[in-house]
């Protein structure tokens, strides 16, 4: 027979607002986000922590929020895929390069690679292909053969780091780009 | 705009994590189910006790078979077909036996998914377990156990197809070559799995589901009749879907039927998620096929006639009829001229899920047959297997070519155009082929296996019956498309806003397509065997072209100028040659509203000049108010795309691990839309091709307990196992349709099987291993090799 645990407060930031809630202490961090705070660009793929769709920034590190209890974040500062755009205007430049690259298809995996690839350039801002490409490997895509990931995350860093003759539409080899 | 690479208008949305998926679905007061499934691959279920379950606070509701009643009929048989004989389909809730794990046995509604999952864990039943049967050709045998009591060895179905006179071909054969060919069961997987929301709204009494479908229409038009409602109190919504590759082309899935059921008996709407797990074991699967063949060649390596007999795995039910095996019989001959074949396959029932189209649908195991027996041919004949892939090519003059078998629409396997020989060497010279064989010399002389594989195949897309759209411009001057069909990432939004961009001189940014919404489109079939762009975009084609006309005729009375003298560009109607005589669409649109009110500037300025005398009705006998219009296509056949994939590998012959250093894929879509989404496409495919060739395989045991479910064990390629792949174009259009596209969403996963067992055995060939199965995982391979050293030694 079930037994209802007594509820727990779990207080915590997210997208820099704060929050505190009375939540059972089983419940996951991704269902308290996708159904407490209604932030449902936080996708789960999996619920095994493989397939990395429901990745989240906690204090600035990508982890999965399908393995983590809601209760767990007490008094972190959890980045979702809503907070990285600086306004309603303008993308993040790693959303702007993902978009100029096609690569994305569905969309569902893609919140969870953007919080990866924020937080692994803040990191490696001049990371190789091979780099990108091991770094890529904890998440699953089922649309776009990576590809084309690989090629935004490399824009991403070139924007990010100012080399904007490479990396800024219009220039050489525009984007998208042909492979 | 058609051929333009733009970047797609639905990115921003889904970038931000503001797409919106089924689970993304939250009414207000929405309760959770969970489905109690089989552990048992095949028992009697002789009783089931719920009342614990029912027990648990926060459940609202636990129901079998016995309470759904008369709704628990089995699903429809989507496809029948008269040589599928014994056509089996599933029950929502099983009643006295289950087939497979997974199979659902009862539902559980609870406040959320959590106590939903408590009470589902308390519900205890009685099994009788049964012999079960697990490899399709076993389940042929006599004296295996029967997954249904009155289906005789098995057998849902046994076709044949014959075109010319093979026996006679064959007694006229310099060699007859002859090979069983395996490939393994796998699945499509999106990353999204499948769910349903429902709600029931008493004061309009209308049924509401959301639910990751590539059909909703099918699925509105299903419910209305199991339910007793008209069509127009069942509303559909496939909102953004995270991927499909056919799995969720299957209806009905019985979630479908179990979560709008309980949200009309409750009252209350209701959500139903699919996990991982029951991904893996509970959603319909496909490839699983044995192929017993044999080729006659005469003694230039030139086919005379091919043979094949095959066993399709069916799982436990058969949906979907004989479609896939269909396929498999029609596409296999590929690009080659074959004039006399004879294929039969036998359907076998498995006490495994059902087999529904995946990705390929059929075509891979084809592909990867017909492949196979070329690279025979030349390893037989010491020829080159471009030679006799050469030496066997339909030729560019020879179209149409009619394959001589009923595709699996009821049209002809009739191929529109196409161009394989060039496409092949478009592919050799991208790859290096001129240089590969010192090359691969050179390697082995250092005790290295590199090797390179070639796979061509045709792909019959588009297929009817037919896909609509509607096309309305907007007096903001913002043009809305309706269609019938859903999305899951083919990118529609941007391809059909290109198409009515191009019509209507605008861009395609100010454009905005609707997909998989019932309220907003009622007619079409669905997104499914490549077939979206070329229906439905040639059906937003003719509706665009016609508000064009409108656009056109309406201008000239306002400009006071002849149509011709007028074009379409920058969002405007003009006359030529004339700077400053021009009018918007949404100016336009506005005067073809006649209500009176015009609500901007450029609009009123745009009515004034309509305010003269004038005597009768506003609206010409016959014409309607608002600039749009309604286009619809049906095809007259498939119209069949081709590519060829170029693969160079090398395996280390120690640890059977593949490398692969070169992938070059040569594909024909006829007219490209956008080159980068189509590239997506192939890329996606491709990796999907790999994957079904290196790693991705459904296991259960002799017991039918499924092994493989969990990403731990279902091994998707990641971004480390997919290499860069190289893609040329070719561009032959089909000459069937107004804008001669032809599909492109499975072309990439086609051949990868294909490809990769030909540059595997062409790597491991100073080691005499021969693949005959996909897939290949190193183990496999290092028991291949090892076996190969045994019989030589």
């Amino acid at each position: 027979m079930s037994v209802t645990p007594p509820l727990t407060t779990v207080r915590l930031r997210v997208n820099g607002r704060e929050y505190a809630q009375e939540v059972p202490p089983r419940l996951l961090l991704s269902d308290f986000l996708r159904y407490r705070l209604g932030l449902t660009g936080t996708h789960v793929g999996c619920e095994h922590g493989v397939c990395g769709a429901c990745t989240v920034q906690l204090d600035g590190e990508p982890i999965r929020s399908c393995l983590m209890l809601a209760i767990q974040a007490d008094g972190a500062d959890v980045t979702t895929v809503e907070g990285l755009a600086p306004g309603l205007d303008r993308l993040h430049p790693v959303q702007e390069a993902f978009r100029l690259e096609h690569a994305l298809q569905c969309g569902f995996c893609t919140p969870g690679f953007l919080m990866t690839v924020t937080a692994f350039l803040r990191e490696h801002p001049n990371a190789s292909d091979e780099e990108i490409r091991r770094e890529l490997a904890g998440h699953l895509c089922r649309c776009t053969g990576y590809q084309n990931i690989v090629r935004a995350v490399r824009r991403a860093s070139l924007m990010l780091t100012g080399d904007s003759a490479r990396a800024t539409p219009g220039a050489a080899g525009d984007a998208p780009s042909a492979p | 705009m058609i051929g333009a690479r733009i970047p797609r208008n639905e990115d921003p949305r889904l970038l931000r994590g503001l797409g919106c998926f089924v689970d993304d679905v939250n009414p207000a007061g929405v309760l959770h189910a969970v489905c109690y499934r089989s552990p048992h691959a095949h028992a009697r279920l002789r009783g089931i006790d719920v009342s614990r379950a029912r027990a648990v606070p926060g459940v609202h509701l636990v129901v079998t078979a016995a309470e759904l009643g008369e709704l628990n009929q089995p699903g429809p048989l989507l496809i029948p077909h008269p040589a599928l004989t014994q056509p089996r389909t599933q029950r929502p809730l099983a009643v006295d036996e289950v087939r497979y794990v997974g199979e659902t046995v009862a539902f559980v509604v609870a406040d959320d998914r959590y106590v939903a999952e408590d009470a589902a864990g308390l519900i205890v039943a009685d099994y009788e377990p049964l012999p079960v049967v697990i490899d399709a050709e076993r389940a042929l045998a006599t004296g295996a156990p029967l997954v249904h009591g009155d289906v005789p060895s098995n057998r849902a179905a046994r076709f044949s197809q014959r075109v010319g006179n093979p026996d006679q071909a064959f007694q006229q054969a310099a060699h007859v070559l002859r090979e069983r060919l395996v490939i393994e069961r796998s699945c499509g997987s999106p990353i999204e799995g499948r769910g349903v929301v429902a709600e029931y709204d008493p004061r309009s009494g209308v049924l509401r589901v959301w639910t990751s479908t590539q059909a909703p229409l099918p699925i509105k038009n299903g419910l209305a009749r199991m339910f007793g409602l008209p069509e127009f109190q069942v509303e559909v919504i496939a909102p953004d879907v995270g991927g499909g590759f056919g799995t969720k082309i299957m209806l009905f899935y019985p979630e479908e039927v179990l979560v709008p059921w309980a949200a009309m008996r409750l009252g209350r709407p209701v959500k139903w998620t699919e996990d991982r797990r029951e991904h893996l074991t509970a959603a319909n699967q496909e490839r699983g096929q044995i192929h017993d063949v044999e080729l006659a060649v005469d003694g230039d390596g030139r086919i005379l006639a091919l043979r094949d007999h095959f066993i399709h795995d069916g799982g436990a039910y058969t949906p979907y009829g004989m479609v896939v095996p269909i396929i498999t019989a029609c596409q296999l001959p590929g690009p080659y001229r074959l004039r006399n074949y004879a294929v039969e396959f036998e359907v076998s029932y498995t006490n495994k899920v059902a087999v529904s189209p995946y990705r390929g649908a059929g075509r891979p195991h084809g592909a990867f047959v017909m492949e196979r027996m070329i690279g025979l041919v030349a390893h037989t004949l010491g020829l080159e297997p471009a030679e006799v892939r050469r030496r066997n090519f339909i030729q560019v003059d020879e179209f149409p070519w009619d394959v001589g078998l009923t595709f699996q629409d009821g049209g002809p396997t009739r191929y529109d155009s196409g161009n394989y020989p060039a496409g092949l060497e478009m592919a050799l010279e991208r790859a290096g082929f001129a240089t590969f064989r010192a090359r691969q010399a050179e390697a082995r002389h250092q005790g290295r296996c590199l090797g390179i594989g070639i796979g061509c195949y045709v792909e019959g897309t588009g297929i009817g019956p037919y896909e609509g759209a509607h096309v309305r411009v907007e007096p903001s001057g913002r043009v809305l498309v309706a269609t019938g069909l859903t999305t899951q990432g083919q990118g529609h939004y941007t391809t059909f806003a290109q198409i009515v961009a191009e019509a209507l001189g605008c861009d395609a940014s100010e454009v905005t397509v609707i997909t998989g919404d019932t309220r907003r489109f009622n007619w079409g079939a669905g997104t499914y065997a490549s077939r979206a762009l070329v229906t439905s975009g040639n059906a937003v084609h003719i509706a665009a072209q016609e508000v064009r006309t409108k656009a056109l005729r309406i201008a000239a009375r306002l400009l006071e100028a002849s149509p011709a003298d007028l074009e379409l560009a920058d969002g405007r109607v003009r006359v030529k040659g004339v700077p400053g005589r021009d009018l918007t669409l949404g100016a336009l649109a506005t005067v073809a509203d006649p209500i009176r009110y015009a609500y901007s500037k450029e609009a009123a300025d745009a009515a004034l000049r309509l305010v003269k005398p004038r005597s009768g009705a506003v609206l010409a006998d016959g014409e309607a108010p608002g600039l749009e219009a309604f286009g619809y296509y049906a095809p007259p056949q498939a119209t069949f795309a081709s590519g060829c994939h170029v693969a160079i590998v090398e395996v280390d012959p120690g640890t059977g691990e593949v490398t692969l250093l070169r992938y070059v894929v040569q594909h024909d879509c006829g007219t490209i839309v956008n080159p980068t989404i189509v590239e997506g496409q192939i890329l996606g495919g491709v990796a999907q091709g790999i994957g079904g060739a290196l790693y991705e395989k459904i296991v259960y045991d002799e017991a039918g307990q499924p092994l493989t479910t969990t990403y731990m064990d279902f091994l998707m390629p990641t971004a480390m196992e997919i290499p860069e792949i190289e893609i040329v174009h070719l561009e032959t259009p089909s000459p069937l349709n107004p804008l001669g596209i032809k599909g492109v969403g499975e072309a990439g996963a086609i051949p990868g099987p294909a490809v990769l067992a030909e540059a595997i055995e062409d790597a491991l060939r100073p080691l005499g291993v021969s693949i005959r199965e996909m897939p290949l995982s190193p183990n496999r391979i290092r028991e291949l090799i090892e076996r190969a050293e045994r019989s030589t030694t």
